[in-house]
C-alpha cells in the first residue's frame, strides 16, 4: 500500500476518482463505557460531493467525524480514506492522512495566543515549510478572501464575532488544499443572516474546489441548500440515507418526526 | 413499659445495625478500591503519555520556534519571582546561621554556612518550588484550556503532532531553563546572606566570597546545580501531563492548574531526597 498522496495521484491519473469513495466508512462502531454510540454505520461520499449527517443531540454525529480524521479509535469497522484504512495507523502516519483532510469544529477551535492570520498560517507553517514568509502571507489573506474576511488580519479570535470564527474556521481547514472537507455544525449558534452566508459559502467553495464533503448539522434547511445527500443518525445507525425528497416520502415513523420538528 | 419501650428502640434499631455496618464498609471498601484503581490509572496513563513524548522527541521536525518561546516564557519570565525567592532565602539563612553558630562559638565559619547552604541546598530547592508554583500552573492551565476548547485537536487535526509541539518544547524548556534560574537564585541569596551579615558586621563582599568558598570545589557547586535539571524533567512532565488529561470545562481547567503545582512540588521534594543521596554518593 502507498502513501495516501501516491493513492490520490494514481486515482486522479485513472479519470476515475469522481465515481469511487473518497471516504468510505464501513460497519462503524463506537461506544463510551457502556453506551452504545454508533452501532453499524455505512457511508460513502465521492469526489464533488456534500452528505450532511442529520440527527438529534447525542446520536454520535461529531464522533462519527471525529473517527473520519482520526481524533478517535473506533471499536471496530473501518474508515477509509481514498481506500486506506486509518484505523490502525500510527499518529504520524494519521498525519500523511490529514494533511488531505479539512477540519472545521463546531466551535471553530482557534489558537487563542495566535491572531487571525496566525491561526490560518499554522497549516501552512508546519506543511509548507517550503513557502517563504512573505509567500504564506499571500496566502493567508487569499484564504480570507475566499472566506469573506478581508480585514481584521491581525485581531485576537477573542475579539471577532461567532460567524467570522467559523470563517476563520474554514479558511485554516482550507490551507492546505484539503480533498475532504469535514464541517461540524457550520452554522450552529449563528442568526439566521450569518447561516445563510456561511451555506452560500460552502456552495461557493465546493462549486470551487471539489471537495468530497460531510457537514454535521442540526439545521435541515442548511442540509437541505448544502448538500446533495442526506443521512439521518437514529440509535446508532443510519435510519435513512437519501435526497431530501426521499427523507420526506419516508414513512419511516423516526424520519417522519425528525422532518415535523425541524 | 418503660423497658418495654426501651426493648422496642432496640429491636428497630437493632436489625438496622449489621446493614449500616454492612453499607459503610462497603462504602470504604469501594473508596479504597476507587482510589487504588484512580491512582493505578493514573500511572499507566503517565506511562502512555511518556512514551508519545519519547516518540515525539526524538523524531524529526523538531519544533525549535515553539521552543524559543518557551525558554523566554519559563525562563526570563520566572526570572524576577526566582530572584527574590533566592535573595530572601539568603537573608534568612544569613540571620538563622548567624543566631545559631554565635551561641555555640562557630561565627567564623558563617559565610561558608551561608554559600553552602543556598548552593547545596536551598537555591536549587527553592527554585524547583517557585518555578513548580508559577511554571506548574501555567502550563497546566494553558494546556488544560486548550484541551477543552477543542485547540489541541485541531492541531491534530492539522497533521502536527501536539506531543511534539506543546509538550517536548515545554519539557526541554523546563530542563534547560531550571540550572540556570538556580544560578540566579544562587547569585542573589548570596548577595543578600553577605548584605544581611554586613549590617550586622562589617566583611566586604570580596572577604566573603573567599571565605565562604575556601575548600570549596566544583563537586560542591556543579551536581547541586545540575539535579534542578530533574526538577525542570518533573515539573514539565507533570504540568504537561495533567493539562493533556484534562477533562471538563472551567472546572477541568482549575482542577488541572491545581494538580500541576501540587503534584509537580511533592514530586521535585521527592526526588530532591533521592537526588542527594545520590550526590552525597557519587560526589563524597
Amino acid at each position: 500500500m502507498g502513501t495516501i498522496d501516491q493513492i490520490a495521484m494514481e486515482l486522479a491519473a485513472a479519470g476515475t476518482e469522481g465515481s469511487v469513495a473518497v471516504v468510505a466508512v464501513e460497519d462503524l462502531h463506537k461506544s463510551f463505557g457502556s453506551q452504545q454510540v454508533l452501532n453499524g454505520i455505512n457511508l460513502t461520499v465521492s469526489r464533488g460531493e456534500t452528505l450532511a449527517v442529520l440527527g438529534r443531540s447525542g446520536t454520535g454525529k461529531s464522533v462519527l467525524l471525529r473517527l473520519i480524521i482520526g481524533l478517535q479509535k473506533p471499536d471496530s469497522g473501518s474508515v477509509r480514506i481514498h481506500g486506506q484504512n486509518i484505523a490502525g495507523l500510527a499518529l504520524d502516519r494519521i498525519g500523511e492522512v490529514r494533511v488531505k483532510i479539512g477540519f472545521s469544529f463546531q466551535y471553530a477551535a482557534l489558537y487563542d495566543s495566535l491572531t487571525v492570520a496566525e491561526n490560518v498560517a499554522f497549516p501552512l507553517r508546519h506543511h509548507r515549510r517550503e513557502m517563504s514568509k512573505s509567500e504564506q502571507a499571500d496566502r493567508v489573506k487569499q484564504l480570507l478572501a475566499e472566506v469573506g474576511m478581508e480585514k481584521g488580519l491581525e485581531k485576537m479570535p477573542s475579539d471577532i464575532s461567532g460567524g467570522m470564527r467559523k470563517r476563520v474556521g474554514l479558511a485554516r481547514a482550507l490551507a492546505l488544499d484539503p480533498d475532504i472537507l469535514l464541517l461540524d455544525e457550520p452554522t450552529a449558534g449563528l442568526d439566521p443572516i450569518s447561516s445563510s452566508e456561511i451555506d452560500d459559502l460552502i456552495l461557493k467553495l465546493q462549486a470551487e474546489r471539489h471537495m468530497a464533503s460531510i457537514v454535521v448539522t442540526h439545521d435541515l434547511h442548511s442540509a437541505k441548500t448544502i448538500a446533495n445527500r442526506l443521512a439521518l443518525l437514529n440509535e446508532g445507525k443510519v435510519a435513512i440515507e437519501g435526497n431530501f425528497e426521499a427523507l420526506q416520502n419516508s414513512g419511516i415513523e423516526f424520519v417522519r418526526e425528525f422532518l415535523k420538528h425541524s | 413499659m418503660i423497658h418495654q419501650e426501651a426493648t422496642a428502640v432496640v429491636d428497630v434499631g437493632g436489625p438496622r445495625l449489621p446493614g449500616l455496618r454492612t453499607f459503610l464498609t462497603s462504602a470504604r471498601a469501594g473508596f479504597s478500591l476507587g482510589m487504588i484503581r484512580e491512582f493505578l490509572e493514573w500511572f499507566g496513563d503517565l506511562g502512555v503519555f511518556v512514551w508519545h513524548v519519547i516518540c515525539a522527541a526524538v523524531t524529526p521536525p523538531f519544533e525549535f520556534r515553539e521552543l524559543f518561546r518557551q525558554l523566554d516564557e519559563i525562563g526570563s519570565k520566572s526570572f524576577p519571582l526566582v530572584a527574590l525567592a533566592g535573595a530572601a532565602t539568603g537573608v534568612v539563612i544569613s540571620l538563622e546561621a548567624r543566631y545559631s553558630l554565635t551561641r555555640f562559638g562557630a561565627k567564623s565559619l558563617l559565610p561558608a554556612a551561608i554559600v553552602f547552604s543556598v548552593i547545596h541546598e536551598m537555591g536549587p530547592i527553592m527554585t524547583g518550588l517557585v518555578v513548580s508554583g508559577r511554571v506548574g500552573a501555567g502550563i497546566g492551565a494553558e494546556l488544560a484550556s486548550m484541551k477543552v476548547t477543542e485547540q489541541i485537536d485541531a492541531i491534530e487535526a492539522s497533521a502536527v503532532n501536539p506531543y511534539r509541539l506543546l509538550v517536548v518544547t515545554r519539557i526541554v524548556a523546563c530542563i534547560l531553563m531550571l540550572p540556570l534560574l538556580t544560578l540566579a537564585a544562587d547569585a542573589c541569596g548570596l548577595v543578600m546572606g553577605w548584605v544581611a551579615q554586613a549590617l550586622a558586621e562589617p566583611l566586604s563582599f570580596h572577604q566573603f566570597i573567599s571565605s565562604g568558598f575556601k575548600g570549596a570545589n566544583f563537586s560542591d557547586f556543579l551536581p547541586p546545580t545540575f539535579k534542578t535539571a530533574v526538577f525542570g524533567l518533573i515539573i514539565g512532565l507533570i504540568a504537561c501531563f495533567q493539562g493533556m488529561r484534562t477533562r471538563g470545562g472551567a472546572e477541568g481547567v482549575g482542577r488541572a492548574a491545581t494538580n500541576s503545582v501540587v503534584l509537580s512540588s511533592l514530586f521535585v521534594i521527592l526526588a530532591d531526597v533521592v537526588l542527594v543521596k545520590i550526590i552525597i554518593i557519587f560526589f563524597p
